[in-house]
């Protein structure tokens, strides 16, 4: 056995170096997943660093200057009803709203892996029971969901959190269910099995490692998602709660000056709108690059 | 076709069933649950609070309660609301054709331009119009939907004044002209996202019949490239569509709750943000359930569709 596999490592070539490995060129060559890459970089970085750059605060009222359109004085992006610039209460809601939207993909992924995993692995009885749950949470309109629940607990950051992952692990565990259910007949994991190898370990040591493509793409879409679900629910008042700004609760405000002051409620939105298109976009690329089924020119 | 009839009916029939426990759940299980609403006021005592729990029957085992709901439902018996007393069923059913009304002519919208988009896309592949079609599409589903309403509301009510920014019609003014005028906005914001999907998942179904063995028999017969799209690849592409349609009611029903409240229409979506704000659980519960067994119903529908469409399906599957 390990004489075997010793001969296969002397025979392979070295390994291509990371940015030359196929599915990174394809990636590479996949141009809106770049763009989709860059935005997100350049919209963390302007988030966590930005704030510190700036020479006003988010919560700083400058009342003289309220209703400052864009580009018109010393605020960049104008300013809000109180006279707060609009481009720090921007960068200071998308720390909010990114990492609610990154916090809520972890949970939503633990959730969804390890109910896939376990449906995809014990199909049968448990199998059937855990996947008609799965179908069963689908029936309803996500936002509908979402909204239900938030009347009934006290909004907070966490909690709010816990809410999008808690309605938005389905599909997830639909993808690795499928992909479990179809490596559990493959060769290596009939030979860990004839090896006598415990459940647990064919579940994270064989089958999870190999379906971590699938799982890295709905985890790109999964934070796509979050972002959205978080704007909706912050627009409709049952998310995020002022004065803590996040781009949705942004927009709830603004809705009310669209005549007056419309910048208030275009920024926002196009701030939501590039970081949701970044992460499909990159979603979409990771998905023509880690599935070479799809790779079709 | 009667045995596969049956059996995805039996499924959807155990889907409500698991819909309802869940349903059932968030109503009880959510800190608080239904008792919140005595509680949050501050203004009983405990006995008063467990004497309204003796009185709504809050005290007994669960799966007595769940079931005791579960028949009332069935039976019709969807409670009443706090807000005014009237049944929640009669208050869903007076809202829900405005939104059925917004809901199907986006929809039939979509499958136009959508459908057009996609085949246009799939025939002329990696053109400029296709890859500004992909764009457009990817796009389209990252925009906040109550955003893109806004800014419609914006360029063409307060800017340029052509459209009325809310409601279904002008008041004293009940003409059919009146009301298409004051359904633009809303079924383009509707529109938009079902488009998108539209044109993607027909872009890549036709993309999938045009390499397939009979539309290569119908080219080498010698018909017109024409015919081939319409008379062979076209009929072929449009049958996957059936169950995107049907799977798609979900989306449609959280677009449409968005869109409403932004334009103010009064439908199912305004009137469930409407009930929360008032902590009205029964209606919202109500439509809770009702919207999960609109999405069954759409994708039953689909199904059987299929099946009489597709024959092959119902043979095998």
């Amino acid at each position: 056995m390990s004489a075997s596999h010793v001969s296969v490592e002397t025979l392979s070539l070295p390994p291509p170096g990371l940015w030359h490995r196929p599915g990174f060129k394809r990636f590479r060559r996949h141009k809106l997943a770049v763009f989709g890459a860059c935005g997100i970089v350049l919209l963390t970085l302007a988030c966590v660093l930005g704030p510190m750059l700036l020479p006003y605060t988010d919560t700083f009222i400058d009342i003289r200057q309220r209703f400052a359109p864009p580009f018109s004085g010393p605020h960049i992006l104008g300013t809000d009803p109180l006279g707060r610039d609009i481009l720090a209460r921007l960068l200071m809601a998308g720390r909010i709203s990114l990492a609610v939207g990154f916090c809520a993909m972890i949970i939503a992924m633990a959730i969804g892996v390890c109910i896939g995993l376990i449906a995809g692995f014990y199909e049968g009885i448990v199998g059937t029971a855990l996947m008609r749950f799965v179908d069963a949470m689908l029936c309803f309109p996500s936002i509908f969901l979402l909204l239900a629940i938030s009347a009934l607990i006290q909004p907070s950051v966490p909690s709010i959190v816990m809410l999008i992952a808690m309605t938005s692990w389905m599909e997830v565990a639909r993808v690795v269910e499928a992909q479990i259910r179809s490596l559990k007949s493959r060769d290596f994991v009939q030979a860990a099995v004839s090896f006598g190898a415990s459940h647990r370990r064919i579940m994270f040591r064989e089958l999870l490692p190999n379906a971590v493509a699938p799982i890295v793409v709905a985890a790109t879409l999964n934070v796509a998602h979050a972002i959205l679900a978080e704007s909706y629910i912050s627009f409709l008042g049952y998310g995020i709660q002022p004065p803590t700004p996040s781009w949705g609760n942004m927009l709830e405000s603004a809705q009310s000056y669209l005549t007056s002051a419309p910048w208030l409620a275009i920024l926002p939105g196009a701030a939501i709108t590039l970081a949701v298109t970044s992460f499909n976009f990159v979603g979409d690329g990771l998905r023509d690059a880690l599935d070479p089924r799809m790779d079709l020119g | 076709m009667s045995s596969f009839l049956l059996r995805r009916f039996g499924q959807a029939v155990l889907l409500l069933f698991i819909v309802s426990m869940i349903g059932f759940a968030i109503l009880h299980l959510a800190p608080g649950g239904p008792m919140s609403q005595f509680a949050a006021g501050g203004e009983m005592s405990q006995e008063d609070l467990d004497r309204i729990a003796q009185q709504l029957g809050l005290n007994r085992p669960l799966p007595v309660q769940y079931g005791e709901w579960l028949w009332r439902m069935l039976s019709g018996d969807w409670g009443r609301s706090y807000r005014d007393g009237q049944t929640v069923t009669a208050i869903i059913g007076s809202h829900i054709g405005a939104t059925l009304q917004l809901m199907a002519t986006s929809t039939v919208l979509a499958m136009t331009f959508g459908a057009w988009i996609g085949i246009l896309g799939a025939i002329r592949r990696y053109s400029l119009f296709d890859s500004l079609a992909t764009v457009g599409a990817m796009i389209a589903l990252s925009i906040p939907t109550f955003w893109f309403g806004l800014v419609l509301i914006y360029v063409f009510s307060v800017w340029l004044g052509w459209l009325p920014s809310g409601n279904r019609y002008t008041i004293g003014d009940g003409s059919l002209m009146n009301q298409i005028h004051h359904m633009i906005g809303p079924v383009m914001v509707l529109a938009l996202v079902s488009t998108a999907v539209w044109s993607r998942y027909m872009r890549s179904s036709m993309l999938e019949v045009v390499n397939q063995d009979y539309v290569r028999t119908a080219r080498a017969k010698g018909l017109s490239e024409r015919s081939i799209l319409i008379r062979h690849a076209l009929r072929n592409a449009l049958l996957p569509m059936i169950t995107i349609t049907g799977l798609h009611v979900p989306t449609l029903l959280s677009g449409a709750l968005v869109t409403e409240t932004v334009f103010t229409w009064p439908g199912m979506g305004r009137l469930f943000l409407d009930s929360i704000s008032y902590r009205d659980y029964p209606v919202v519960m109500g439509i809770l359930m009702f919207s999960a067994v609109l999405v069954l119903l759409g994708s039953l529908t689909a199904d059987l569709l299929y099946g009489v469409a597709d024959p092959r399906i119902a043979r095998s599957g």
